[in-house]
């Protein structure tokens, strides 16, 4: 099969993601990348746990003081139903429904947005009640870890936009659909890391 | 194409290489690249040898003396075994398993211009105010207090050749599982391609924890954050650990090829199949996943505690095991083989007593107990130059005279290799032999210099003059270099005439699609089954066909070379110049940009078609 080729909805593949070298190539490939990307946040993690609470002096605000569960949850909620839109966009292009496709992945993008909006919000509050990146090692090891999450969904909006954009014209085809799929995958990554740092940080930092 | 390619100019041929992302020309481009930082870094090594010849020496100064051994050990590591044993990779992996190209061509590229532009970002330090002098393991409560930008330079630089490297083991890995030819399943790839294999999968695990030590090195240097800094609740052990979760698998991802190289030797030249394949594939994979659970035995004098320390002492002994398996394996593949002792025969036979005396000299830093003797003397010093130029170099020397034919179609001079094989390795014992006593004696490592009369001055002028017969080997493999590259001489497909694998079934150098229709693999040492049953070649798998390749492209080098503008800027930020902002933005407007326009235009390659391959056959008939 050539990835140029135009396709229909009779001759569309069950894995239009892995049908062709170049398409199976990138979904190892991406997989392979994901398993760096674990270690990398796991290196995060690990330097947030021991650096947790630790600052230079008690005035300064420690994670029990700071985390408050309505407006994470809501972040959470928006992260999380994001991860489904974009698993209803992959069966669509499954399917070779481009329309309903390219509709699931834009709702995708605009809960990704949301989340963000707010992640924006909480930093700026931390940052009045004197938690910043350059206030203690608590604070360098907290925007480190929850910022670096952060890029990552922007970086991943950006790639999901210029995608959309890009083939907005020239509907589905061998060539670009294995990029969406890795897209989606890169997308239900990010949403997996939320989940960790939602417990580790969040849930675990209100307690204690 | 090949007529082409013989009418090119000078600025035609540059561009080629600058824009190629054909596996061959990228790996002599690390083959150069790694050359020479293989030569700085040598040259930084005759610096602290001519410094140390005598007691109390001002040929530098000790600030001076800090940053080339920081310098030479960072450089040795990261800029020159690194990028030669990835030379080696991209030049022969594809073509031990059959394949035309790696997984990714243009990610290759991208590797590459990455590590190149990081290497020389770091190595600018030298005309930019100083080099990084902390140590190649930069520890954090040394770095955050070095004056100028020295480790600046290290943290950015390593950062972006890092990344290049990261990408490199990916598109190692997925070419291995994806795209071996048919027949070869993985218990028939040759042994380089498996130690390939397993130092890409320890890249991809032990890589990431580097970049994120680096960056939170550059975050408290650069950025004003606090991780490694006690006062505002940091810890600096923290760097410790990250640097050796890394630094330890780093090891192993150096050895395991050069053990590649070797084992392919002792094979080919003792004209016999490698004695316990399956054993060797065994203990290659246990060293890589042992490899990460002994980073601490860096760390013993840190003061992590006796249970710690007696963990890692006995996971770091359990490696002792494969290894020996793998000593045995190659002493068992000479035994009643016919050798034949050429110059990678030579290197290979001089690896195994020198790399056992670093392995005994392993286990005994490995006992934490008697380590609190050894730490931070020149026994250390001693015992990880046995493992790496014992090893590592010696493979790496080996593994250019073995396929240099291949990558070149020329063959190097044997009697030139011989005498570089001689000085380097006397050269080598003469050097670091004599450090282990030194150490014993109570010389710490990292000094610029030492008084008379406390028995360390005979000694040390014995090691200096060993590392003059060290560079006077180098010199002449480089004459060797010129002169075969001047008297360009070609050679046939299997130059050695015992060659076992798929790469000496092709052409030398192999034709920019490697195979023109994909070899059947039969068996382990496939070439070599053909040999034996009396053919000339490899029975092709496939009929005569279009061959998908990939476009050249120069984006690599523009998303490198964007990074490598918005280090200046991030660096010279702190010193508040006006100027950083704007170059900052700009590189990675330049970095980002060249991202986009890759994913925006679509690149499908091109096909070389059926009649072409038919026409260049029958010119050649
Ligand atoms: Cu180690």
């Amino acid at each position: 099969m050539h990835a140029e080729e135009k396709m229909t909805y009779e001759t569309w593949p069950a894995e239009p993601e892995k049908s062709t070298l170049e398409a199976k190539n990138k979904f190892l490939g991406f997989w392979l990348f994901l398993g760096g990307e674990t270690v990398l946040f796991a290196t995060l993690f690990a330097t947030y746990l021991a650096l947790k609470d630790k600052v230079p002096n008690t005035s300064q605000p420690l994670a029990k003081d700071l985390f408050e569960l309505p407006l994470t949850f809501v972040a959470t909620m928006l992260l999380l139903t994001s991860s489904i839109t974009s698993v209803y966009a992959m069966y669509h292009m499954k399917n070779f429904a481009f329309k309903k496709m390219m509709l699931w992945l834009g709702l995708t993008v605009l809960l990704g947005l949301g989340f963000l909006g707010l992640e924006v919000y909480e930093f700026s509050h931390y940052v009045h009640e004197g938690h910043k990146f350059t206030s203690s090692a608590f604070g360098s090891a907290f925007y480190s870890l929850v910022g670096f999450h952060g890029g990552h969904v922007a970086f991943g909006l950006c790639w999901i936009l210029t995608l959309m954009i890009r083939n907005s014209k020239r509907g589905l085809s061998l060539y670009n659909a294995p990029k969406f799929y890795v897209a989606s995958l890169y997308w239900h990554f990010i949403d997996v890391v939320w989940v960790f740092i939602f417990t580790v940080v969040y849930l675990m930092g209100m307690v204690g | 194409m090949s007529t082409i390619a013989q009418k090119k100019g000078f600025g035609a041929t540059v561009w080629d290489f600058l824009t190629t992302v054909d596996h061959k020309k990228i790996a002599i481009l690390y083959l150069i690249a790694g050359g020479f930082f293989f030569l700085v870094g040598g040259l930084e090594a005759v610096f602290i040898r001519i410094q140390l010849a005598v007691p109390n020496n001002d040929f530098v100064s000790a600030g001076a003396f800090n940053e080339i051994i920081t310098m030479h050990g960072t450089t040795m590591i990261f800029l020159a075994a690194m990028p030669l044993i990835f030379a080696f990779m991209n030049a022969v992996m594809p073509l031990q398993i059959g394949a035309r190209d790696v997984a990714f061509p243009f990610v290759n590229a991208l590797g590459f211009w990455l590590f190149f532009f990081g290497g020389i970002f770091l190595n600018l330090s030298w005309f930019l105010g100083g080099a990084p002098d902390a140590g190649w393991t930069s520890y954090a409560s040394l770095a955050l207090h070095s004056k100028g930008h020295g480790i600046d330079f290290y943290v950015l630089g390593l950062q972006i050749s890092g990344i290049g490297t990261l990408i490199g083991g990916i598109n190692f890995l997925v070419t291995i599982i994806n795209m071996r030819a048919p027949g070869m399943t993985y218990m028939r790839m040759p042994l380089f391609t498996w130690t390939t294999f397993v130092a890409s999968a320890l890249i991809l695990f032990a890589f990431p924890p580097l970049t994120v030590g680096l960056t939170l090195m550059m975050f408290d240097r650069l950025f004003g954050a606090n991780f490694f800094d006690v006062t505002m609740g940091g810890n600096t052990v923290i760097w410790e650990h990250l640097f050796w979760i890394f630094g330890h698998p780093e090891v192993y991802i150096l050895i395991l090829p050069a053990f590649g190289i070797f084992s392919e030797i002792f094979s080919i030249f003792s004209r016999k199949r490698l004695f316990g394949y399956s054993s060797m594939v065994f203990a290659t994979v246990l060293i890589g996943f042992l490899g990460f659970m002994v980073w601490a035995h860096h760390m013993f004098t840190t003061g992590l505690g006796p249970v710690a320390n007696a963990i890692f002492a006995v996971a770091t002994m359990a490696i002792g095991v494969p290894t020996g398996i793998k000593i045995f394996n190659w002493l068992f593949t000479m035994w009643g083989g016919s050798v034949k002792f050429t110059v990678p025969m030579y290197y290979a036979f001089g690896f195994i007593p020198s790399f056992v005396m670093g392995g005994v000299t392993g286990v005994m830093v490995a006992t934490a107990a008697a380590d609190y003797q050894y730490h931070d003397t020149y026994f250390v010093v001693a015992h990880f130059h046995y493992v790496i130029v014992g090893g590592v170099v010696l493979g790496i020397l080996a593994g250019v005279h073995l396929w240099w034919p291949k990558m070149f179609g020329t063959m190097l001079s044997e009697t030139l290799g011989k005498v570089t094989f001689w000085f380097f390795f006397i050269g080598f014992h003469l050097t670091f032999f004599i450090q282990h006593f030194l150490g014993l004696w109570g010389m710490p490592r990292r000094v610029f210099t030492y008084l008379p009369g406390q028995g360390f001055d005979t000694a040390n002028m014995v090691s200096s003059i060993g590392a003059a017969f060290m560079s006077i080997g180098v010199l002449v493999m480089l004459y060797n270099i010129i002169m075969t590259s001047v008297k360009n001489v070609k050679v046939g497909n299997d130059p050695w005439e015992d060659g076992r694998t798929l790469e000496w079934s092709i052409p030398s150098p192999p034709p920019f699609y490697n195979f023109k229709q994909l070899p059947l693999v039969r068996g382990l040492d496939a070439y070599w089954i053909e040999k034996m049953d009396g053919k000339k070649g490899m029975t092709p798998a496939e009929p005569l066909g279009d061959i998908h390749m990939p476009n050249g492209s120069f984006i690599p080098f523009m998303i490198a070379l964007g990074l490598f503008i918005a280090a200046f800027g991030a660096m010279y930020h702190v010193d508040k110049e006006a100027w950083a902002l704007p170059v900052l933005i700009i590189g990675l407007l330049v970095t980002f940009g060249s991202m986009f326009v890759r994913s925006i235009k679509d690149d499908h390659g091109f096909h070389i078609h059926k009649e072409e391959l038919q026409d260049e056959k029958g010119a050649k008939a």
